[in-house]
């Protein structure tokens, strides 16, 4: 099965290979370059795992100027470069192609300075996203934007591709949370982009940069924004007979001027799906669920709780269950942490992640249904309520071709919806591979024209990450 | 007398822009023309005022979006966020005292200028909130970017790009800003007599605290005396005007349900008692405060002052001044914990640039050139001098979008 094409790979690179590793070789030490071909392996793909392509060479540089030495002896020798975090990417954005030199930013890991009187850390690309919590949470602490992946994830990666979590609702997502890098470019020129201030200055470089998957340079180090943690967290769970009235609730939530920290809706495919798993005590006589979380302390949090629980109540709410301890918070979020694993247990599924206009979410989770019955497939929806980025999560067999098609078709039909419904086609996975081919469902050639100057700002020969975001037909 | 032209839509915005690449003719952007002396002096062919662009397009309460044409008064959105019950993040600037203009400023030019006030230490800055842009490029084209949905990584980013790109990459028909309850009780306190070192740790205690701070400013002491007491009316006029009259003062704001602002006070108090009394101000003068601080008024006089913006490292604000304030007499307050420093100095001469610049850069930071008289602003880069290989960057950014440099160019840089 490939429905997605990659570009043909450049038989002259391919020719060279010997050559072009020498001369990484002469770079970077036997440590820090991959080429045998099992251990190139573990790079041939990322998270979205149905296409892998192995590459020429892996690098692994450990400096800002190690890996400028890489990138400029590729864009001199003219080798695509793939740049990869902890190639946890769901939607291929860190898949190599046979003639690319992967770049790794794993051994860039230190975190280099925390300053929490200037709420600021400084660290490098292969920082995983949970260990600058992690590195923090003593003085309480925190990284906001929190990935389901985080434990995993790198902070370059996350910047790469812009993502979110489950707490973006009150804390906005990477690009609202980073002030400073250093980026690589192809050629290896080094620049820094803004810095230890607040704002910085000229064109907002740092905004184009993150989410730009890869395709504008390689950052090097970060300089990252750390938030003191709110005095405490506690969540409410709500079962609610129809999905309408949970998306009803949620907007009188926000329409009563709260704003809780993380609002997560699953449908009854999920909620039975993460029930069997992890036995978290969610009620399985409702159709939709939610779980509220509000920061605060003990009296405020009883106080925002009881304004929702009122909402709730007037919107027919069926099932509530306040979170009277540490261990039934875990409880309660321990199901919806668990959707992703307790699904790949039971199917092999693809996860979408488009976002909708809230307004428009029962529309939507009933339109999504009959696209997946029209397939003859299951489908499981987990999504941020409040911001509007749903997940459905598309059930299938991965080693039937036919279904797996069926998915693929299912999941772009979904992407077209939201859409179509005045959303986009992804909110915090990224566009990678796997939905490069419905950009032109969102943008124009106008629209599409206009990023692909900007982007040969960067790279004018289009060597970094070059199948990715862009369909590859009508490039310029 | 430089031509005016009003579209009354994106197409005629087009169409103007398309006709000014076949007459080779620059246009200067204009909203509500409050901001006019902010940049480099510039000799345009022609004006193009946003004017006719006015409306407010899509505004979704519970889903906490708003868009409007870049022409829109920035009144007229926050009336309609009032009513129910939202506002801004970023507490948009109103530089109308500061710069001595008159007409209104617009949503379009609060986002090309990415303008944040002082809520912008905990709602983020202008480029924050905004998640969608309409704009018309030097080609005439008309490009959309980004939504109206808050979780959107679809492609590049280009409605960051417009936020401080002051109009040079196009001109903005239409702008989409995610938008936060307002409210209930927004409470203000006051720490008084603190020296610059001193109200910079004090900020950045309660800043690092749980307590959601929503603002932090500092206006240091001078040499006036003020016989008023802390917080009341009379001494922040003296304190406004004077900047501080005899004693400092640091306010500090909490906003929420009554009952958490009243909670976290108690708190901040005992947090911040080896500072002084935190004592709260009344709440219409809590907002005089707020405004005045976000709007630069208290260097709005004397008109001849230059005006610099620092952006540092907070912890750095006090040492900052302390550098510059040998080469020259300086009158500054400090905004976002230390955060921003706005600045008065002479005009003579380089109105300060090279001292200033440098202050700024040994703070991990830069300065812009707020006002300025034309002559000045003319010889002195306004915005932060680029890197060489930034400059080259954003060169070629700005010939990705506007080839023939035809919309507001030169304003930010020379040759951009």
């Amino acid at each position: 099965m490939s429905a997605i094409a990659f570009p043909v790979p450049d038989a002259g690179i391919l020719a060279r290979r010997a050559a072009l590793i020498e001369g990484l070789a002469a770079l970077l030490p036997p440590d820090c370059l991959v080429t045998a071909e099992d251990e190139r392996r573990a790079f041939e793909t990322d998270a979205f795992t149905a296409y892998r392509r192995m590459p020429l060479a892996v690098a692994l540089p450990r400096t800002t100027a190690e890996v400028s030495a890489v990138l400029a002896f590729c864009h001199q020798q003219g080798v695509p470069v793939v740049p990869r975090g902890a190639g946890t990417s769901l939607c291929g954005g860190a898949i190599p192609q046979e003639d690319a030199v992967v770049i790794g930013v794993s051994k860039m890991n230190r975190i280099l300075e925390i300053d929490y009187a200037n709420r600021i850390a400084r660290v490098e690309p292969g920082v995983t996203n949970l260990a600058i919590t992690n590195a923090v949470s003593a003085e309480g602490f925190f990284y906001a934007p929190d990935p389901s992946s985080q434990l995993a994830c790198t902070i370059g990666g996350n910047i790469g591709m812009n993502s979110g979590g489950a707490h973006c609702l009150k804390y906005g997502v990477t690009t609202n949370n980073i002030l400073g890098v250093t980026l690589v470019m192809m050629d290896g020129t080094i620049i820094e982009i803004g810095g230890e201030a607040m704002d910085a200055p000229g064109y907002d470089l740092l905004g184009l940069v993150c989410g730009s998957e890869g395709q504008l340079g390689i950052m090097t180090e970060a300089t990252i924004r750390i938030l003191r943690s709110a005095e405490g967290a506690r969540p409410v769970l709500f079962g609610f007979e129809t999905s309408e009235q949970a998306g009803e609730a949620v907007a009188a939530i926000i329409g009563a001027g709260i704003v809780p920290v993380a609002m997560e809706f699953m449908d009854k495919p999920a909620i039975e799906i993460c029930e069997a798993f992890a036995h978290a005590g969610y009620p399985m006589d409702v159709d939709a669920l939610l779980i509220i979380e509000v920061e605060g302390s003990d009296a405020e949090m009883d106080a925002t709780l009881k304004l929702i629980v009122e909402i709730a109540k007037r919107h027919g709410v069926k099932t509530v269950k306040e979170s009277k301890s540490a261990m039934e918070t875990a409880a309660i979020w321990k199901g919806r942490k668990s959707a992703f694993g307790a699904t790949g247990r039971i199917a092999d599924y693809i996860c979408m992640d488009g976002t909708i206009p809230t307004g428009q979410l029962p529309f939507v989770l009933r339109r999504i249904d009959e696209i997946v019955k029209g397939y003859g497939l299951r489908v499981a929806n987990v999504f941020h309520a409040g911001d509007g980025n749903l997940h459905p999560l598309i059930l299938y067999n991965c080693n039937d071709p036919i279904e797996a098609q069926k998915a693929e078709d299912a999941g772009n039909d979904i992407l077209k919806l939201c859409v179509e419904v005045g959303g986009c086609l992804t909110g915090e996975h990224g566009v990678g591979i796997e939905k490069r081919d419905l950009m032109h469902h969102q943008f124009n050639d106008a629209d599409l024209h206009q990023q692909m100057r900007i982007r040969a700002t960067f790279d004018a020969g289009w060597l970094m990450n070059p199948a990715k975001v862009f369909p590859l037909e009508g490039r310029i | 007398m430089t031509d005016i032209k009003r579209p009354n839509d994106e197409a005629e915005v087009s169409a103007l822009v398309r006709d000014a690449a076949a007459n080779g003719t620059s246009l200067r952007i204009q909203g509500g023309g409050t901001r006019a002396g902010l940049g480099r002096p510039t000799q345009d062919a022609a004006t193009l005022s946003t004017a006719g662009l006015s409306g407010i397009t899509l505004y979704e309460p519970a889903e906490m979006v708003i868009g409007a044409k870049a022409g829109t008064p920035l009144e007229t959105i926050e009336k309609a966020l009032a009513e129910k019950g939202q506002m801004l993040a970023f507490e948009p600037a109103d530089f109308r005292l500061l710069f001595g203009t008159q007409g209104t400023p617009t949503i379009g030019a609060v986002a090309a200028g990415n303008i944040s006030g002082p809520r912008r230490l905990w709602g983020g800055a202008a480029r924050d909130s905004l998640i969608g842009v309409r704009f018309v490029n030097g080609n005439g084209e008309i490009i959309k970017s980004g939504g109206r949905v808050m979780k959107n990584v679809t492609g590049l980013d280009l409605v960051k790009l417009q936020a401080g790109a002051w109009g040079t990459l196009g001109v903005l028909t239409e702008v989409i800003f995610k938008v936060v309850p307002k409210s209930d009780t927004v409470a203000t306190f006051v720490l008084s007599g603190l020296d610059d070192a001193t109200a910079v740790t004090a900020m950045a205690t309660a800043i690092t605290s749980p307590f959601e701070i929503t603002g932090a400013a500092h206006l240091p002491a001078t040499a006036k005396s003020s016989e008023v007491a802390p917080g009341s009316r009379e001494d922040f006029a003296a304190a406004r005007n004077g900047i501080g009259g005899e004693g400092a003062r640091t306010y500090l704001r909490i906003e929420g349900f009554p009952v958490s602002v009243d909670y976290r006070a108690g708190e901040l108090a005992k947090l911040l008692s080896r500072f002084g009394t935190l004592s709260r101000l009344e709440e219409s003068i809590g907002t005089s405060v707020w405004s005045a601080i976000r709007d630069a008024a208290p260097l709005a006089e004397p008109r001849d002052a230059a005006i610099w913006r620092l952006s540092v490292k907070p912890s750095e604000a006090p040492a900052t001044i302390e550098a510059i304030r040998p080469a020259m007499a300086v009158r500054a307050f400090y905004d976002w914990g230390g955060g921003l420093i706005w600045l008065a100095v002479s005009a003579e001469g380089d109105a300060g640039a090279t001292v200033i610049r440098a202050a700024a850069k040994a703070a991990k930071g830069y300065a812009t050139l707020m006002r300025a008289p034309d002559a000045v602003r003319a010889v002195v880069p306004v915005f932060e001098p680029e890197s060489a290989a930034v400059a080259a960057l954003t060169r070629r950014i700005k010939a990705s979008v506007d080839p023939a440099r035809l919309i507001n160019p030169g304003l930010m840089h020379a040759g951009v």
